[in-house]
């Protein structure tokens, strides 16, 4: 174990998997001499500008091209700088990635990986600010990842790279400075689980990406307040651990979750359903979530503030279920 | 690059094929058997003849909305194709796919396209996996008029040209986008001009002329080949049909649609055929009445095929 921040993590990751398979390359704006958060400078260090190779501003090339190489035999890791610049490779994404094994009869793989960087905390407005896993969540063919720590950031971008199919990894830009401890050499988590980061026995608060920190910050608040919370990681949404989410429900009876993006069809709405569905003789209480409201990011940093789910507001949900 | 007598009847016998193909696509349309949109290739075939003839079995394409003609000349199987328009099960996509969405990644055919210009940096990157792999493959990508009009165009044709790719952009000018003409979406008219803006070659040919097509994509594919980088060949042609079955193309010139029926590619290149002696009149007519037996083969089979289990609709959405 050794102590690493999200970013480098996550560039450990990338480095074993491309020593691992040399049809591993990573592409995208600025990635090999000036990454925007320089996550894969250690990369180019590395392996140099044939596997880490710099774009021009072409988000469609970049997404789309990664298309074409993944379908021709290569692992494509692209980076789009701002999750918000999803809707310029919207169709590179959910119209051709997420659906070509389908559409081709299971007979082409498009191993891929799309790492972004979303959230608000920066005061970087409209614009470079969003959550936007719902956008991916709802085409299906494509996987999602928004994990909270260095330890799975780790493990989850190495478990990306070798999966057959379009992956879309969510890096919250306020985690990459938090450390934590990260298991040395090869890790690899598997796509699909949960993490439950607190136990306790009151009630789950269910999240994901930075929003964890947060619940966990909650939890702490709530453990003076004499409620145990267990804080349950889903790590990935596509695909979701549903039983881990049910199980957790059926000690604490009690669902709060928590997401940074906005309340109207966000994932948060997905497993309220899914928990009304097939847990619903689970539940003690209503369900609630906190999440941003339904507007832009605002630049203001006292909108800011206001704008992103804190610990305080996670309590206050919890303590309303009486 | 001078084609000879067997290539030239091999494209000739590849062309027939595409249009008794798309003829009996045609009549099946037209008698309801065939769900979905249709956009035929006839008229064009000299294109994907010409090109195709160029390249090998480990090359890769990136096909249209109008990709039939693709398909064939890259090898498909007619049963499959057929099979797969009709959305039965033992088509290459098992029915998922339809017209517009055959692939068959073991023959170099990474799909045709229903999103206008989507083809053209899913080609780019596929010539990087060409590049990126030590060999001296290519990859072949193919777009009409108006996709030369989407940002996907000028996107993949800047990358391609930055990383030296051995990349082939073969552009159909079949002078219309549906019932936009060119001249009115489009300037310059000549695509192949845009291509010296992104720093490469581009040059025009007569897209009905299998011969021409085969020469500049020769060329193309071995400047690509010899890591010198992408062309572009922009072929000038003409649908024969509207731009999908259904659409009468009440937009177009009746005089000028005339000139170009004259210009059929298939009785251009029968008539070289003749003029050089490589194949008389019986030559031509027994390709055609065996082309014929093969696509009635294939219809017969595709017809005869089940259509796909209902389980296969929850089947094929993740790799695993
Ligand atoms: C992005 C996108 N926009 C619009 C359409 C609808 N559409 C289908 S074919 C076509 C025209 C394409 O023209 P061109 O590229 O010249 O190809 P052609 O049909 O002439 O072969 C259009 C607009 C589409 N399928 N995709
Ligand atoms: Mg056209």
């Amino acid at each position: 174990m050794a102590v690493r921040n999200f970013g480098q993590a996550i560039a450990d990751g990338l480095i074993l998997e491309m020593e691992r398979d040399p049809d591993v390359y990573i592409v995208g704006e600025d990635v090999a001499t000036f990454p925007a958060f320089g996550v894969t400078r250690a990369c180019y260090e590395r392996f140099g500008a044939t596997r880490v190779r710099d774009t021009p501003v072409s988000e469609t090339a970049i997404m789309g091209h990664a298309v074409g190489a993944a379908a021709a035999g290569l692992r494509p890791v692209a980076e789009i700088m701002f999750m918000d610049f999803l809707g310029i490779i919207l169709d590179e994404l959910a119209n051709q990635a997420a659906k070509m094994h389908y559409m081709f009869g299971g007979t082409m793989k498009v191993p891929l990986v799309v790492r972004t960087v979303s959230g608000a905390g920066i005061g970087a407005a409209a614009q470079h600010s969003q959550s936007l896993e719902a956008w991916v969540t709802h085409t299906p063919g494509l996987k999602m990842i928004a994990p909270s720590t260095p330890a799975d950031a780790k493990g989850l971008i190495a478990a990306a790279v070798r999966d057959d199919n379009p992956v879309v990894f969510m890096e919250h830009k306020l985690l990459y400075a938090t450390e934590g401890e990260v298991p040395d050499g090869e890790y690899v988590l598997p796509i699909g689980k949960a993490d439950i980061k607190r136990a306790g026995s009151d009630v789950t608060i269910v999240s994901w990406s930075s929003m964890v920190q947060k619940s966990l910050a909650a939890a702490d608040l709530l453990a003076a307040d004499g409620v145990a919370a267990e804080v349950l990681d889903l790590r990935t949404l596509v695909p979701l651990d549903k039983d881990a989410i049910l199980e957790s429900l059926g000690r604490t009876h009690r669902l709060v979750i928590v997401h940074e993006a906005v309340k109207t069809s966000g994932f948060g709405a997905e497993v309220a359903a899914i928990v009304a569905d097939e847990g619903f003789d689970l539940l003690d209480a209503p369900i609630k979530r906190v999440t941003a409201p339904d507007t832009p990011v605002p630049f203001s940093p006292v909108l800011e503030a206001a704008f992103v789910p804190d610990a305080a507001k996670i309590r206050a949900a919890v303590l309303s279920l009486g | 690059m001078a084609v000879e007598r067997d290539q030239l009847l091999d494209m000739y016998r590849c062309m027939v094929k595409i249009r008794e193909f798309e003829n009996r696509a045609h009549d099946l349309f037209l008698a309801g058997g065939l769900p979905g949109f249709l956009h035929l290739y006839s008229g064009q075939e000299a294109v994907a003849a010409g090109v195709m003839a160029t390249l090998r079995p480990d090359d890769l394409i990136a096909s249209t909305h109008r990709g039939h003609g693709h398909v064939i000349a890259k090898g498909g199987d007619v049963r499959l194709m057929l099979a797969e328009i009709l959305g039965r099960a033992t088509g290459y996509c098992k029915g998922k796919g339809g017209s517009m969405h055959i692939a068959a990644i073991e023959l170099g055919i990474l799909g045709a396209n229903g999103v206008v210009g989507a083809s053209i940096p899913i080609g780019v990157g596929a010539a990087l996996a060409c590049q990126y792999k030590d060999g001296d493959r290519v990859s072949v990508t193919f777009f009409g008029d108006g996709a030369s009009n989407r940002g996907t165009f000028h996107e993949a044709l800047n990358l391609a040209s930055i990383w030296d790719l051995p990349a082939v952009f073969i552009c159909e000018n079949n002078l219309y986008g549906v019932g936009f003409c060119q001249r009115d979406h489009m300037r310059p008219c000549d695509v192949a001009e845009r291509a010296a803006g992104y720093g490469f070659p581009g040059i025009v040919v007569d897209g009905n002329d299998a011969e021409a097509v085969y020469e500049a994509t020769a060329t193309a594919v071995a400047r690509a080949r010899a890591g010198g980088g992408p062309t572009m060949v922009e072929c000038k042609t003409w649908r024969h049909h509207g731009h999908f079955v259904g659409d009468q193309a009440l937009y177009r010139d009746p005089a000028e649609h005339a000139e170009w029926l004259a210009r059929d590619p298939l009785l251009l290149c029968a008539k070289v055929l003749a003029s050089r002696g490589w194949a008389d009149e019986g030559a031509l007519l027994a390709i055609q009445d065996e082309i014929r037996a093969e696509i009635e083969e294939a219809v017969a089979f595709a017809l005869a095929s089940p259509q796909p289990a209902l389980s296969d609709l929850l089947t094929d959405v993740y790799s695993d």
